[in-house]
Parts: structure tokens; C-alpha cells; sequence
């Protein structure tokens, strides 16, 4: 039996994807928490039900707030928040689609269809990430 | 590449690896619904805003259902709990000797934040 191929240590592709997986994983940790203490500022022991509190906890847009009693919500809606809210898709959609990747292909093994499905789940990525990154800007 | 691996389905069925394996299972199960939903949600609500399309309004009423949340909420939280696991054992590998009591630990952190916020949510679609 031919010994297979492992690609050498070091700094290639799945070592940084690996290391990408971890940081993001944890920094949307952290991400979330500053978004429920943000909710927990903004009033939401009296202004908020549940589900109003969760959805500004996990992503912090001014449309997830709409139904809920804050007097004004046009102070939260600023340039802090944008970037917590890009730095979520960001970390989120890239550990995402690595993962999906990760799942896909180990169930496919042939190289051909790898490189198909890295090219579609490319094209989807980069969908994402535009759709995204618009609505946060202009919502 | 990976390794292919030829196991039947009813070899893999026997197979017995416990809290780890449910582990990693759940942890796929759990991601790939977020991936569905996250990704759609975004789509959806680009859709809404810039297209102003009846397919977006319809999507939005499936995860607006309490089966859905609940479903996606645990996917969040124990997502989110057992990553940080995977974490901590990839930082440390001397602790994976501890592998199975972190699995403990794991369900201690995520049954009271999942079932607190499930029992509210309940409770709230039941009183209306």
C-alpha cells in the first residue's frame, strides 16, 4: 500500500484556516457579549422582551430592535455598532463556508470536485459577504 | 485531501464514542443550521430592503415560528459552548486526558442558559 501524501507543516492553507477557525470562533464569543451588555445599556430589562434582547445580543442592527420599546433607537444606530456588526459577518460568514468546506469535502475525494466546490462555495462567500456588508451600511 | 473512509452505516451506528462523539456531531448538526439560516437571513433581508420581494416576507415567517428559534437557539448556544471547548483542548492537549469531564462541564454551562431561555420562550407563545 502507497503511503499518501501530507502536506508539510507549516504555513499553508488549512494551517491558517485552522488558526482563522479558532480566533473568529472565540472573537464572536466575545462579540456577542458585548452586544447583550449593549442591549442590557440601551434599557432592555424595561424596554425589551427576549427575543428583541437575543437578536441585538447576536447582531447588533438597528432593524433588530424595531419592535421593541426603546424611546430612540437613533444613537445606537452609529459607527461603533457598524463595525461590531461587519466584523460579525465577516468572522462569521468566512468560519461558515470553511466549515461547510470542511464538512463537504470530507465526504467528496475526488480533486476535481474539490476545486468545483471551493470555486461555488467562493461565489456564495463573496455574495454573502456583499449582501451583508450593504444592508449594514445603509440600515 | 482527506482520507477516504469506507465505514458502512451499520458499522458506524455501533460505534460507541459517547459524550465526545454526540460532541461532534451536534457541533456539525448545529453548524450547518446556522450556516442555512444566517445565510439566508442575510439574503432575505437584503432582499426585503432592496428588492422588496414577497419570497423574502414569506421566508421570514418560517424563522419568526417558536419551533425554529428554538431549534437555532440551541444550535447558537451549544455551538458557541463546545467551540470554546475545542478551543481550550486544542490549546492545552495536556488537558485532553480531561476530555470526557469537559463534556460534563459543557452540557453544566449549556443546559441552564439554553433551558432558562427555551422556558421563557415557551411560556411567552403559550400566554400569547
Amino acid at each position: 500500500m502507497k503511503p499518501r501524501k501530507v502536506p508539510t507543516p507549516g504555513w499553508n492553507f488549512e494551517y491558517l484556516m485552522w488558526l482563522f477557525t479558532r480566533i473568529s470562533g472565540a472573537a464572536m464569543v466575545l462579540l456577542a457579549l458585548i452586544g447583550f451588555v449593549g442591549a442590557l445599556v440601551m434599557g432592555a430589562r424595561y424596554h425589551m422582551d427576549l427575543g428583541t434582547l437575543l437578536r441585538w445580543t447576536f447582531f447588533p442592527n438597528p432593524n433588530h430592535v424595531l419592535n421593541s420599546d426603546i424611546p430612540d433607537i437613533a444613537p445606537w444606530a452609529n459607527a461603533y455598532w457598524q463595525i461590531m456588526q461587519l466584523a460579525l459577518v465577516f468572522f462569521g460568514a468566512t468560519h461558515g463556508f470553511n466549515g461547510l468546506r470542511l464538512v463537504l469535502e470530507e465526504y467528496i475525494h475526488s480533486w476535481g470536485w474539490h476545486m468545483f466546490l471551493r470555486l461555488v462555495l467562493m461565489v456564495l462567500w463573496l455574495i454573502t459577504l456583499g449582501a451583508g456588508f450593504f444592508l449594514v451600511l445603509t440600515s | 485531501m482527506t482520507l477516504p473512509r469506507r465505514v458502512p452505516l451499520s458499522a458506524a451506528l455501533r460505534y460507541q464514542g459517547g459524550g465526545p462523539m454526540w460532541a461532534w456531531i451536534l457541533h456539525r448538526v448545529s453548524g450547518l443550521g446556522m450556516i442555512l439560516f444566517i445565510a439566508s437571513h442575510v439574503l432575505a433581508g437584503f432582499g426585503i430592503q432592496q428588492l422588496g420581494g414577497d419570497w423574502a416576507i414569506w421566508y421570514n415567517t418560517i424563522y419568526e415560528s417558536l419551533y425554529f428559534q428554538l431549534f437555532i437557539y440551541f444550535c447558537v448556544i451549544f455551538h458557541a459552548v463546545n467551540g470554546l471547548r475545542i478551543i481550550i483542548l486544542d490549546a492545552w492537549p495536556a488537558l485532553i486526558k480531561f476530555q470526557r469531564e469537559f463534556i460534563w462541564l459543557e452540557w453544566a454551562i449549556v443546559l441552564p442558559i439554553y433551558g432558562l431561555t427555551a422556558w421563557i420562550m415557551i411560556q411567552r407563545s403559550l400566554g400569547g
